[in-house]
């Protein structure tokens, strides 16, 4: 505009801070990637605690019966008759005699296909299924082959689970670990990229201050400005972060990348509050940056 | 230190807008830039503060709108010791006072008309109980036709009547300025001193920081004279 076009009737108050600046650009830039990274981990955390859940869950939710047949009874004969039996316990969904192959298939790596020769005894498997909410004990198991007689050893994979449990637990606070020390990091950062670009407007802030304005008005000034932008910055990174987990949840599909790391669709909603916990830490970053450059300008 | 009728002891001054009492002041570790100074300002007075660079002309004047802090004595304005003033109540007291910066403090992403306007808009006004008064005012230094400039795109001469204006624009009680008429022209220097005597006649009370002896002579205003960062002087321009 002219100055011979400026119209007073028409003014408004200007804005009080520049209206771009070089240095924003960076502190966008590095938000975005720190709310990205902070994203990606805590979709990690959240893939890791639902792998441990599914890989504790797989282990106490089966037992494996191991049938020792007695007199006539071929070995076959005596598993299908467990099964039966196992099938009728309270808290058991599905029992089933594995076949003699399926066995052998199960001790190859162990000894080898020549070993197994036709006449080794080779243990009769039953494989239980049991029920997730009231799953039948490994006594009640053993009772009821006894009861049947059958000789047979449970084994309620107790000793795998308690091992498997406390590997998941470690995971899943291993991961959850990974993504505070990232999210607080990212907070450090947007603090001190904040404190940075308030640092920056120093000479404006003075002016402000000589000419009578209180610490709360200077403050918002900085306060609105950095948390939009921090904010547009988390919204970038975390919508960066969403279209990852996406592709990789339909790339994945059930036998790519997702068992390994198993994400759902619902874990994307976890990304929702990043932008404006990145909008929030910039704001108490430049009201507390302001309020501390005012005290030292006394 | 020479005195006349026209002098303001420090304990000699009913309700002074600004008191000093042995004041002694130092940057850092440095040696004190500002010793013992003691005076006192009647409330509506004019007043020229004169020495050489590195006097201390312009620490006295940031012990007073409360950028420094001075390191020994007293320093009172509107009756309050400014030490004592309570962080959240010093902004209430600085917009009572305009300062002309020597280096102008022009904010340079705003137009000359947002400058001047500043001290109504920290203060709460509303724009368009003000703008008459803004526009009446960049008129009056000479800046009407430049209401819109940024201030990187004015000559020194219009920074510092921008810088002028912007400092008187909130009617303060007092007025500070370091340098006001470095960089204008006599015709212009002039102007300002009219509109500096103008304000004082409505009650503002002027201090003025100034190399410009012929300004000061022709003013007829009292002094204070600073030698070495020591009052040397306070009465008529005339009596040193």
């Amino acid at each position: 505009m002219s100055d011979a076009a400026f119209d007073v009737q028409r003014w408004r108050p200007g804005p009080l801070l520049p209206r771009r600046d070089a240095r924003d650009g960076a502190l966008v830039f590095v938000v975005a990637v720190l709310c990205f990274l902070a994203c990606l981990t805590a979709l990690g955390s959240l893939a890791a605690d639902r792998a441990s859940r599914g890989w504790s869950s797989q282990l106490s939710d089966s037992a494996t019966v191991v049938i020792q047949p007695r007199g006539a009874e071929s070995p076959d004969a005596a598993a299908a008759r467990a099964a039966e039996v196992l099938a009728g316990v309270k808290g058991v969904t599905e029992a089933r005699a594995l076949e003699k192959e399926k066995a052998e298939a199960l001790l190859e790596p162990w000894l080898g296909r020549e070993a197994l020769l036709d006449d080794l005894p080779i243990p009769r498997l039953v494989a239980v299924e049991l029920d997730p909410k009231g799953p039948a004990s490994a006594e009640s198991l053993d009772k009821a082959l006894k009861a049947a007689g059958v000789q047979a050893t449970v084994d309620d994979h107790s000793v795998w689970i308690a091992d498997i449990k406390r590997a998941a637990s470690m995971t899943r606070w291993f991961a959850l670990g990974v993504c505070l020390l990232i999210i607080t990091a990212a907070a450090a950062v947007i603090g001190f990229a904040t404190r940075a670009g308030l640092a920056a407007h120093r000479d404006v802030i003075e002016v402000l201050h000589l000419s009578g304005a209180e610490t709360g008005f200077v403050a918002r000034l900085f306060q609105t400005r950095f948390a939009t932008a921090a904010g547009l910055a988390g919204l970038f990174g975390a919508g960066t972060a969403a279209a990852i987990a996406a592709l990789v949840r339909l790339a994945g599909g059930g036998q790519g990348l997702t068992p390994v790391l198993p994400l759902a669709w619902i874990d994307l909603l976890a990304l929702l509050p990043a932008p404006l916990m990145a909008a929030l830490t910039a704001a108490i970053a430049a009201r507390l940056s302001a309020a501390a450059i005012l005290r030292e300008m006394g | 230190m020479s005195t006349d009728a026209d002098t303001f002891p420090a304990d000699t001054v009913d309700a002074p807008v600004l008191r000093f009492a042995g004041v002694g002041m130092r940057y850092g570790r440095s040696p004190e830039v500002l010793k013992d100074i003691s005076f006192a300002l009647r409330p509506g007075s004019f007043h020229f503060l004169t020495g050489a660079s590195g006097a201390g002309k312009s620490s006295l004047l940031k012990l007073i709108y409360m950028a420094e802090q001075a390191s020994r004595g007293r320093v009172e304005l509107f009756g309050r010791d400014i030490n004592a003033i309570a962080p959240a109540d010093r902004p209430f007291l600085r917009r009572r006072i305009g300062v002309v910066f020597q280096e102008f403090r022009l904010l340079e992403h705003l137009s000359a008309f947002d400058n001047c306007a500043l001290p109504l808009r920290i203060a709460g006004g509303k724009p368009d109980h003000y703008r008459g008064d803004v526009a009446e005012l960049l008129g009056w230094v000479g800046l009407k036709a430049r209401m819109h400039a940024r201030p990187a795109t004015l000559s020194g001469g219009e920074k510092q009547r921008l810088a002028i204006a912007r400092a008187v624009v909130g009617r303060p009680d007092i007025l500070l300025a370091d340098e006001p008429t470095g960089n204008v022209d006599q015709g212009h220097a002039l102007r300002i001193l009219r509109l500096f005597v103008e304000l004082n006649r409505l009650g503002t009370t002027v201090l003025i920081a100034t190399h410009d002896e012929d300004l000061v002579a022709r003013s007829g205003q009292p002094v204070l004279h600073l030698e070495g960062g020591r009052l040397m002087q306070y009465g008529r321009s005339g009596s040193r």
